[in-house]
């Protein structure tokens, strides 16, 4: 059973890890614009450079 | 460059709005040192090719460091360094591009705080739901066996992690509850919020006792289904309220006032009495007043239903909020700001929403008894098990036990679940709901009151009739309405050019405000005007139609006929809803003749004309008063009171901005069968909300007994909990797979762009 006491902190941290990164990508604005996202994707990159985070709503 | 899209959204702006000097202030932000910010709302960018082209042609402007557009909320946010533009450029690089925009403030619109509260429910679904797998994990390990140490570790280790994480993700449900208990209501938070904290409590107690049942998994698992319901419901809302405030115009902001002889801009908010203000074609009046100078006519349909054009000259009494057509207009202000017309509409309606008593939603109308009755049968457990000798630990589990079992997990999603399905259904067709309850109301509605011009018609006038004359005489005709605003002049300007008549050269052509078009065809003089214009009698016969006549040389005069068209399928609307029993009316502010008209055309045998809007007010406050569950369907500044007062109130999405407000549902595209599809859809959501209901229910009474014998361990509850939850959610999925009996619209007037994805399929 000592096994347990490796495997549980680990899939807490897992978890754990998930959760922040997930509130990291709700912070950053990500699911602000879910159509748009969509699309950006498949776009080419020429109107890349100039773009930033820095332009979310509401911050 | 073109714009690119696919579907248009419906542009609301004639011209690209101005920003002036402080208005300006209003909408910009500091982004940074020396950095700042404008957001601007462009209805039309809906397509993927619109982020690249909105993004780089603002990119490219000097000063500019970053633009970025929200294709969901069709905003573009553009930051600049202070000093080297000015945000008007990029009003105008946009309206260049064929793009509309104007500035967006997200103070006024709640849009804000739409935004922090999505932001906020989704973190706390997110911690609801690491939560719950990994409490989830430990307590099946429970199930299977694991006993003593082991057993009383992962029942420590759940509670570490459901406890923080009921503590966050359990507010949005603790704060309603105690928003009701203070005001001496209670809804179905109220249940859910006891529900949740005593099965934490009791767990953490069992848990310190090192006992066998911890109900951890139970708390946090109900959470996530129910934060999951309450999310979608948000988001649906949002999207709602967001594409209407898309639709809204820019109001006046400014006016053109005169002093001394000199034009001068000012805020409708420093209008006064007694200024005179300058008010070009095509502007809308920012203020009551008497015309001290010029001739125009003018569209009052939005304000008072009138639907013909109304001629006004020196004396003439104008109100807000009235367009002005043809000419240029000097105003004597006789009433601004709190004391115009239109602001005492907006207390009328104020007035309106007060006096009708707040409406209690289904789930809250079966939680006054639910409530009550779960917490008696849980006190009665603990009498009943403290009368048979069994003691209070046992007693005390077993109530517990009943309100975590009776936890209204299923209950709590009932309603929000077939609500968010079947707004989304209607999203789709071009209704939008605003209000969370409106469809629950709608389902109720045995009266229909219908505003006229706008609303049961399309506000526009059509050729009704074409005089005989040769095609060449059309032609002169054409030319001379080619190039006038008047909406009978655009009437006929769109009518003749299908019929194959091409435009003749007319020189000279000059508008008479109030009268009329001149012009000469080969030395020939021509007119195009009302009757004294074109040399017509003023008692012939027809005097109720909308006419223009065209008059060549000195022959006799022609006369084109106009109506105001009825909206497609108004008549079809108007039976389908007699049909299913309701009482159609008609409250209308035009001329009774043509009220009546109408009437007959559709069959209504209901109608009051030249109705004040504090008069249509009165009759639907008499109908409510009178027991009447009212449905107004209306469009303009007249109708907004009378919209506000109704139980459920719809508008189309031409209608005023205090319209659109005022209204609970707002239908995009100019079929009037909107009002059947939104019934439609909102009785059968109340039936399969009541289906919900007693699935719900009776699972409570299957589970009850077994809960208050004391058997129900945490496996039955986490069993039974998510069984009931996904059974009330797939039965509300149903109303997207069963064929409703939704008429048939054509496909350009359901309209409402609502997923950008459309465009992809119909190119790939």
């Amino acid at each position: 059973m000592n096994i347990l006491l490796y495997l549980i902190p680990l899939a807490l941290l897992l978890g754990g890890t998930w959760l922040a990164a997930f509130f990291w990508c709700v912070r950053s604005g990500q699911y602000d614009d879910l159509d748009g996202d969509g699309w950006r994707s498949l776009a080419d990159e020429e109107a890349a450079p100039k773009q930033s985070r820095a332009t979310k709503p509401g911050d | 460059m073109t714009v690119c899209c696919v579907e248009p959204f419906p542009s609301p702006f004639q011209t690209s709005p101005v920003l002036s000097g402080d208005e300006a202030q209003r909408w910009i932000t500091v982004a940074g040192p020396g950095l700042k910010r404008i957001e601007l709302i462009v209805p039309e960018a809906n397509c993927a090719a619109c982020i690249a082209d909105v993004e780089t042609a603002l990119q490219r402007l000097p000063g500019v460091s970053a633009a970025r557009l929200n294709l969901t909320a069709r905003r573009v946010s553009v930051t600049w360094r202070d000093g080297e533009i000015e945000p008007q450029g990029f009003i105008d690089e946009l309206a260049a591009m064929g793009f509309n925009s104007r500035p967006f403030d997200p103070r006024e619109t709640g849009v804000f705080q739409d935004g922090r509260e999505s932001r906020f429910l989704l973190r706390a679904l997110a911690v609801a739901g690491f939560a719950a797998s990994n409490v989830m994990l430990l307590s099946v390990s429970i199930w299977t066996g694991a006993d003593g140490a082991t057993r009383d570790l992962f029942h420590w280790l759940s509670a570490f992690i459901a406890l923080p994480a009921i503590a966050y993700a359990g507010r949005p449900f603790f704060m309603s509850a105690a928003a009701a208990l203070r005001h001496g209501r209670t809804n179905m938070d109220v249940p859910i919020s006891i529900g949740v904290l005593l099965a934490s409590a009791m767990s953490l107690f069992e848990t310190i006792e090192q006992r066998e049942h911890a109900f951890f998994d139970a708390a946090i698992t109900l959470l996530f289904f129910l934060l999951i319901g309450r999310y979608l419901d948000h988001l649906m809302r949002v999207r709602a309220r967001s594409a209407v405030s898309l639709l809204m115009t820019l109001m006046p902001d400014t006016a053109t006032i005169v002093v001394n002889g000199e034009r001068r801009n000012v805020s409708t908010r420093d209008l006064r009495p007694e200024m005179t203000m300058a008010v070009a074609p095509g502007d809308r009046f920012s203020a009551d007043g008497i015309v001290a100078d010029g001739a125009s006519d003018i569209d009052r349909s939005m304000v008072t239903g009138e639907s013909a054009a109304e001629t006004v000259g020196a004396g003439s009494a104008i109100q807000a909020g009235t367009l002005n057509l043809t000419g240029p207009l000097l105003v004597r202000v006789t009433a601004a700001g709190q004391d115009t017309f239109l602001a005492e509409l907006i207390r009328l309606m104020a007035a309106a929403e007060q006096s009708q008593s707040a409406y209690v939603r289904m789930a809250d109308r079966l939680a006054r008894f639910y409530a009550p009755a779960v917490h008696l049968i849980a006190a009665a457990t603990l009498v009943g098990w403290l009368a048979l000798g069994l003691g209070w630990h046992d007693g005390l589990l077993a109530a517990v036990a009943v309100l975590i079992i009776t936890c209204p997990c299923a209950l709590g999603l009932a309603v929000p679940v077939v609500q968010v399905v079947a707004s989304s259904l209607l999203f789709r067709r071009g209704i939008m709901i605003k209000n969370g309850s409106a469809l629950e109301r709608l389902a109720a509605v045995d009266t229909v009151v219908f505003d006229k011009t706008g609303t049961l018609t399309l506000g526009k006038p059509i050729m009704r009739a074409l005089p005989a004359i040769s095609a060449e005489h059309l032609g002169i005709a054409l030319a001379l309405a080619d190039s006038s605003r008047h909406p009978l002049s655009r009437a006929l300007a769109q009518a003749l050019p299908p019929r194959g008549i091409v435009p003749r050269q007319v020189e000279d052509i000059v508008e008479h405000p109030g009268r009329g078009l001149s012009g000469s065809w080969r030395g020939v003089p021509v007119r195009l005007g009302n009757r004294s214009w074109c040399g017509v009698a003023e008692a012939a016969s027809g005097a109720d139609c909308l006419e223009i006549n065209l008059r060549i040389g000195d022959s006799a005069a022609a006369r084109f006929a106009f109506e105001d068209q009825l909206r497609p399928h108004a008549a079809e609307t108007i039976r389908e809803l007699r049909k299913a029993g309701l009482r159609v009316e008609i409250l209308s502010g035009d001329r009774l003749a043509v009220v009546a008209r109408a009437a007959d055309a559709l069959g209504i045998d209901f109608y009051a004309a030249a109705q004040l809007p504090a008069e249509k007010l009165a009759h639907v406050e008499k109908l409510r008063a009178a027991g009447r569950k009212v449905l107004v369907v209306g469009d303009g500044i007249n109708d907004a009171p009378a919209l506000a007062a109704g139980l459920v109130s719809m508008a189309p999405a031409s209608a005023s901005d205090i319209g659109r407000n005022a209204a609970d549902i707002v239908f995009m595209g100019d079929s009037l069968s909107a009002v059947v599809e939104a019934r439609v859809v909102a009785c059968r959501t109340q039936q399969l909300a009541r289906q919900n209901f007693i699935l719900a229910v009776g699972y409570n009474v299957l589970a009850v007994p077994i809960a208050i014998l004391g058997l129900a361990t945490p496996l039955i509850a986490a069993v039974a909990m998510s069984s009931s939850s996904l059974l009330v959610i797939g039965n509300a999925l149903r109303l997207g797979l069963t064929g409703l009996a939704l008429p048939h619209r054509r496909p350009e007037s359901r309209g409402f762009p609502a997923r950008a994805a459309e465009p992809l399929r119909r190119a790939a």
